[in-house]
């Protein structure tokens, strides 16, 4: 299947957003008019940070996962972490991936480099794995950020 | 002139539980319905098997050891959030969309013909594979009972080229020639009984069918089915319904997990049921005039006793009160309750819908509705149900232990919409 996606986006004169595109939500700030003095601040009203859009760039294809193990620890990513994955990013030699492998869900970096394909741990005491014909290998999607909850 | 797609996911129900869990990979897998009942949806392997749909789980018991097929229950929550999912990313393909199941949309695509529309489809396609990892077909053709055709033409690799089938492409020859392969049976809105009686009168193929004096049928049947032959021949009867039109009817019933003796346990069934509809009737701004109570045993155990009943009352004033309703429903239920039977199953259907805004106010009875304190009180209950979940704030009368509710054994984890079904990865 050729990239269709891209060669649409080539033609002239067509439009079609993505469901991840950016929004544009109005401002809720009716103020209402009172006598007396007008807040100073009525004509700087933002919207207040939103975590989900932090973190989440494209809704539809997001997906959450969380961790068990430490063997990607060098990428900041620790136990109990909860991974935010992106299904709509392709997977790129470098990236940090969900991969289903021979029954298993696991986090790595995609290895993709002179016909050699690995899934690599960062944590020295972990080996990479390689991935050998007849293996069952699915990158499932990109990972793009992650986020955990304290104890307070 | 009309183009509608239908998109339509395989086997909507096992791919959603095979895409989270890796061992299911080459698998046979069957969702039960409630209960555990029957297979209402099969994976690929177990289609391949020969088990059809349908199919009492306990009377397929040896097939799933030999094969070990592995069942799960019915995970409405998850299929539901990847069903709003595809829907969301088909509603960036057009801007006229019908959803019509839980996995099939069809979608209004002439302006789209400049791409053509096999490409078109395609890249739904990949779209949905891409970012969902759902499969999903596509037909495409110039009425809606087409593009279901179409769609079944794609998804048995009858014509069209991967998992897309453009009608509109095809010449006359090579429609008749598609159409004359296919059992009548298999078009929208022709079910067993009415196919046997086509088939008494020597209509076996969609062919036979689309070319039959649709006069003839009109009057031998109806005009649904006469309808349903000139959308054959390519003349679009039936528009895109965008708009769900509003209920004129709210049902709400389950089989219950294990039989029901006691009346306490079927009140809280009841009261559970009534308030699930009257949030449903308050989401579309409208009130009950009458609500129905139904109680029944198990009828497939026919040498148990049996014993059913339904009662059906008349509001005084319409109401979308969950303790109105849920008084009266629990009145009902009272008169019909036998002691002696083991119940398994009871419902209750909200009758007499009407806008909010007709309502008739009674001669008799003073209104009950003079303050909009109640409705006050109903919107929180829905507000606080909307953020903390389901049922977090409840009736009393609901009870909180729930004996009787559904059997569920083999439910996976709610992958999408529970932070603590998400699933892990491990980091080894």
């Amino acid at each position: 299947m050729p990239d269709l996606s891209f060669s649409l986006a080539g033609q002239a004169g067509v439009f079609i957003p993505l469901p991840g595109a950016p929004r544009l939500p109005l401002p809720l700030d009716e103020v209402r008019v009172s006598a007396g003095f007008p807040s100073p601040a009525a004509d700087y009203t933002d919207k207040r940070l939103d975590i989900n859009e932090y973190l989440v760039r494209n809704p539809v294809s997001t997906f959450f996962f969380s961790v068990e193990g430490d063997s990607m620890q060098g990428a900041e990513i620790f136990d109990g972490d909860i991974l935010v994955v992106d299904k709509s990013i392709r997977p790129r030699h470098g990236q940090i991936v969900i991969a289903f492998v021979d029954g298993q869900r696991l986090v790595k970096r995609l290895y993709q480099r002179a016909g050699r394909v690995a899934l690599m741990a960062e944590n020295p005491a972990y080996p990479p794995l390689e991935i050998r014909d007849g293996m069952e290998l699915l990158i499932w999607g990109v990972v793009t950020g992650k986020f955990k909850r304290l104890e307070a | 002139m009309p183009v509608f797609a239908l998109v339509d996911c395989n086997n909507f129900y096992a791919s959603c539980e095979k895409l989270f869990n890796p061992q299911l990979k080459d698998k046979p897998v069957v969702v039960l319905s409630n209960n555990d009942g029957c297979v209402v949806a099969r994976s690929a392997e177990v289609k391949a098997l020969g088990i059809p749909m349908g199919v009492p789980w306990f009377k397929i018991q040896q097939d799933a050891r030999r094969y070990g097929i592995v069942a799960f229950s019915s995970n409405y929550a998850l299929y539901a959030d990847m069903s709003n999912r595809v829907v969301e990313i088909l509603s960036s393909f057009s801007c006229n969309i019908e959803v019509y199941s839980i996995d099939e949309c069809f979608l209004e695509l002439s302006g789209f013909a400049r791409w053509g529309f096999p490409t078109y489809g395609q890249v739904i396609r990949q779209r949905i594979a891409d970012w969902l990892g759902l499969a999903v077909c596509v037909g495409i053709a110039p009425t809606k009972t087409l593009a279901k055709l179409a769609n079944h033409c794609a998804k048995k690799e009858l014509a069209g080229h991967n998992g897309v089938c453009d009608v509109t492409a095809m010449t006359p020859d090579q429609l008749s020639s598609l159409f004359e392969q296919i059992a009548v049976g298999e078009v929208w809105g022709v079910g067993r009984k009415i196919t046997a009686r086509l088939e008494a009168m020597g209509i076996h193929t969609v062919r036979q069918l689309r070319d039959a004096n649709a006069e003839t049928l009109r009057n031998r049947f109806s005009v649904v089915l006469e309808r349903t032959v000139r959308e054959l021949r390519g003349l679009s009867c039936l528009d895109l319904e965008e708009v769900v039109p509003d209920r004129q009817q709210i049902m709400s019933s389950r089989s219950f997990g294990t039989l029901v003796h006691d009346l306490a346990d079927l009140e809280e069934a009841v009261a559970s049921y009534v308030s699930r509809a009257a949030e449903k009737l308050r989401a579309q701004d409208a009130l009950a005039g009458a609500i129905q109570v139904y109680i029944r045993t198990n009828i497939f155990k026919p040498e148990a006793p049996q014993y059913q009943q339904a009662m059906t009352v008349p509001l005084p004033e319409a109401s979308s009160d969950t303790r109105v309703l849920a008084n009266w429903a629990l009145r009902a239920l009272r008169r019909i309750y036998r002691a002696g039977y083991g119940y398994h199953k009871a419902g209750i259907t909200l009758l007499e819908i009407v806008p909010r805004t007709n309502q008739q106010f009674s001669l008799f009875v003073p209104s009950q509705r003079e303050s909009s304190r109640d409705d006050r009180l109903m919107a929180t209950l829905d507000a606080i149900n909307g953020r903390y979940g389901r049922g977090a704030l409840r009736l009393a009368a609901e009870g909180v232990a729930k004996t009787w509710q559904m059997r569920r054994g083999n439910l996976s984890p709610r992958y999408t919409t529970d932070w603590d079904g998400v699933a892990t990865v491990a980091a080894v």
